[in-house]
C-alpha cells in the first residue's frame, strides 16, 4: 500500500469517514496515548544520532560563534550587561534551542505522517488529542537534553550567572514555555500539511521572529527599522526577560510570561484545529 | 578540447542550469536566505561599526561578502542533490552507457554551476547596491567579484559532486549543509579578525580558509584593490577547487566501477 493512500480502518473505512462518523471517544485515555507516543519519540531520538547530534551541534555552534566571535560587542558604548557577553548570548541560544526543539518535533510528526505511521496512530489512538500531547512531551524532553548540554558547555567556557536560584529556575521555566510555543506552531503545520516538505513553513517564521529581536546587542543599541520591529516583537520580551533573570536585573519578566502563555493558548488551538483537519482528510 | 567534447559539455551544462532554474524551491533559498540574513545582520550588528579598529562605517558593505559564500553553499547543495537524483533515478547510469566521454558527465554539470555562480554573484551585487553597500573597487571590482563568486561556487559544487557520487543519496548531500554552515560561522564573517577577542575563536578563524574567501570579497567592497586579500581569496578558491576535483575524479572512478 502506498504511504499516501488513505489509511483504512479495520473495517475498511477511510480515516476521514471514521473521524466524521465514528470517532474514538473524546474522553478516552489521553495520558495513556500521550505516554506511549512520548516513550516511542524519546526512544527514537536517543537511539538515532542523525536526529540527536544536529540538534545538539547547532546551538553549540551558535554559542561558539556568537559568544566567542562577537565578544568585542560587549565593549560598545551603552552596552551594560552585568553577567558578561557570554551570558548575554547564552540566553538567545537557549531560547532558540527551546523553540527549535519544538520545531524539530514538528518535523518528526510530519515525517510520521509521510511514512504512514501517524495515520495508523490516529486510527488506533483512544483519544487523538493524546497524540499532540505525546509529541509535546517529546519536544520538552529533547529541549531538556539540549539545554542541559548547552548550559554545561557555557559554564565550562566561563559563563557567569549573577542571578539567584529562583531567577534561574524562572529562566528555565520560560524556556520550557518557548518549547511549547515552537511545538504548537510546528504541530499545527504538520497536522495540516502532513509532509516534511512543509518544513520551511515551520521554521522560517520562527527563525525570522528570533533574528528580528535584539540578538547581538540590547534594544537601545539597535537603530532604524530593526529597532521598530524589535520593539513590538514578542521575542524581544523573551530575550529581555531571560537576560534579566540570568543577570538578576529583571526586565520584562511578567510580559514575557504573558506573551509565552498567550502564544501557547493560540498555537494550542492551532494544533487542535490542525488535528481535526488531519482527521477529516481522506 | 575537441568540438565533440565541447558539444557534450555544453549540452549537459545547459541541462544542469535549466534543472536548477526551473525549480523554484532551488532558486528561492539562493536569493531569499542571503537577502534576509544580510538585512538582519546588517541592522542588528550596525553598532559594531563604532568599535575602534572596525574598517568601515557601513556594516552592509562589510557583511555583503558573506552572501557570496552562502550562494556558493547553495550551489554545493543544489548540484549535489541534482546529481544524486540522477544517480537514484538511473539517469546517470544510462548516460554512462552512451558514447559520451566520461569527463563530460561531470564537466558539463560543473560548467553549468560556473554560469549559475556568475549569475547569482551578479544578483548579490545588485542586492548589495539596493541595501546600500558601496563597492570601492568600482565596475572592475564587480567583474572580479563575479569571477571569484563563480569560482567559489564551482569549488563548493565539486564537493557536492563528491558526496553525490560517493553516496548516491540526496539526503546525504543535504547533510553537508550544516557542516559548511559551521565553517561560515567560525570565520571572520561577523567581525574582522583583529576584533575577534576570544583567543580560541581567533585561532579557528585564522586557520579557517573560509575567512580568506570572505576577506577576498570584502576587500573589494571596503578597501578597493587589496592585492594580498585578493590573492588569498583566489588562492583558497583555487585550492578548494583542486581538492574538490581530485575528490570528484576518485569518486567518479569508484562510481563507474560499480556501474
Amino acid at each position: 500500500m502506498s504511504v499516501n493512500a488513505p489509511t483504512p480502518s479495520p473495517a475498511g473505512v477511510p480515516l476521514g469517514k471514521l473521524a466524521a462518523g465514528t470517532a474514538p471517544p473524546a474522553h478516552g485515555n489521553i495520558w495513556g496515548v500521550a505516554g506511549a507516543i512520548a516513550w516511542r519519540g524519546i526512544h527514537t531520538y536517543l537511539r538515532r544520532p542523525d536526529l540527536a547530534v544536529p540538534s545538539l551541534i547547532f546551538p553549540l555552534v551558535f554559542l561558539a560563534s556568537f559568544a566567542g566571535g562577537l565578544t568585542a560587542l560587549g565593549d560598545l558604548p551603552g552596552f551594560h550587561f552585568p553577567a558578561g557577553y557570554t551570558a548575554f548570548q547564552f540566553v538567545f541560544v537557549m531560547s532558540q534551542s527551546a523553540m527549535f526543539s519544538g520545531l524539530f518535533t514538528g518535523f518528526t510528526l510530519a515525517f510520521d505522517f509521510e511514512s504512514g505511521f501517524a495515520r495508523r496512530l490516529m486510527l488506533a489512538a483512544e483519544n487523538r488529542r493524546g497524540i499532540a500531547l505525546g509529541y509535546a512531551f517529546v519536544a520538552l524532553t529533547r529541549a531538556a537534553i539540549t539545554m542541559a548540554v548547552v548550559t554545561g558547555v557555557a559554564l565550562i567556557t566561563g559563563m557567569q550567572i549573577t542571578g539567584n536560584g529562583v531567577d534561574i529556575v524562572a529562566m528555565y521555566a520560560l524556556a520550557f514555555l518557548l518549547v511549547l510555543v515552537g511545538f504548537g506552531w510546528a504541530a499545527g503545520v504538520a497536522f495540516r500539511f502532513r509532509t516534511i516538505q512543509a518544513g520551511p513553513l515551520m521554521q522560517t517564521p520562527v527563525f525570522l521572529i528570533l533574528f528580528l529581536a535584539p540578538v547581538y546587542v540590547p534594544l537601545n543599541l539597535l537603530k532604524g527599522w530593526i529597532h521598530a520591529v524589535a520593539s513590538v516583537n514578542p521575542a524581544t520580551a523573551f530575550l529581555d526577560a531571560g537576560r534579566g533573570l540570568i543577570s538578576g536585573v529583571h526586565d520584562h519578566t511578567l510580559l514575557a510570561y504573558l506573551c509565552a502563555l498567550g502564544l501557547i493558548v493560540l498555537f494550542g488551538a492551532w494544533t487542535l484545529t490542525g488535528l481535526r483537519a488531519a482527521e477529516r482528510s481522506p | 578540447m575537441s568540438s565533440t567534447l565541447l558539444t557534450q559539455v555544453g549540452a549537459l551544462a545547459r541541462r544542469g542550469m535549466l534543472k536548477t532554474l526551473r525549480q523554484p524551491f532551488q532558486m528561492f533559498p539562493i536569493v531569499f536566505f542571503p537577502a534576509i540574513l544580510l538585512a538582519v545582520n546588517a541592522s542588528g550588528l550596525r553598532a559594531a561599526t563604532y568599535l575602534p579598529g572596525f574598517p568601515t562605517h557601513s556594516y552592509v558593505s562589510f557583511a555583503i561578502a558573506v552572501a557570496f559564500i552562502q550562494g556558493a553553499m547553495f550551489s554545493l547543495i543544489n548540484t549535489g542533490t541534482n546529481l544524486a537524483e540522477d544517480i537514484e533515478s538511473g539517469f546517470f547510469n544510462r548516460l554512462a552507457l552512451t558514447p559520451l566521454r566520461r569527463v563530460s558527465l561531470i564537466a558539463g554539470l560543473l560548467v553549468g554551476v560556473m554560469a549559475l555562480g556568475a549569475l547569482q554573484s551578479f544578483v548579490y551585487i545588485l542586492l548589495g547596491l539596493v541595501a546600500g553597500a558601496k563597492l570601492h573597487a568600482g565596475v572592475g571590482g564587480a567583474l572580479v567579484v563575479i569571477v571569484l563568486g563563480s569560482l567559489t561556487a564551482l569549488a563548493f559544487a565539486a564537493f557536492g559532486c563528491v558526496a553525490a557520487l560517493r553516496t548516491g543519496s540526496g539526503e546525504a548531500v543535504q547533510g553537508l549543509f550544516p557542516l559548511f554552515f559551521v565553517f561560515i560561522f567560525l570565520s571572520s564573517s561577523s567581525l574582522p579578525r583583529n576584533l575577534l577577542k576570544t583567543g580560541w575563536f581567533h585561532t579557528i578563524a585564522t586557520w579557517n580558509p573560509i575567512s580568506y574567501l570572505i576577506e577576498g570579497f570584502r576587500s573589494l567592497y571596503i578597501y578597493g584593490w587589496d592585492q594580498t586579500a585578493l590573492l588569498r581569496g583566489f588562492g583558497v578558491a583555487l585550492g578548494l577547487l583542486a581538492i574538490g576535483l581530485l575528490g570528484v575524479q576518485a569518486a567518479m572512478r569508484s562510481r563507474m566501477q560499480r556501474t
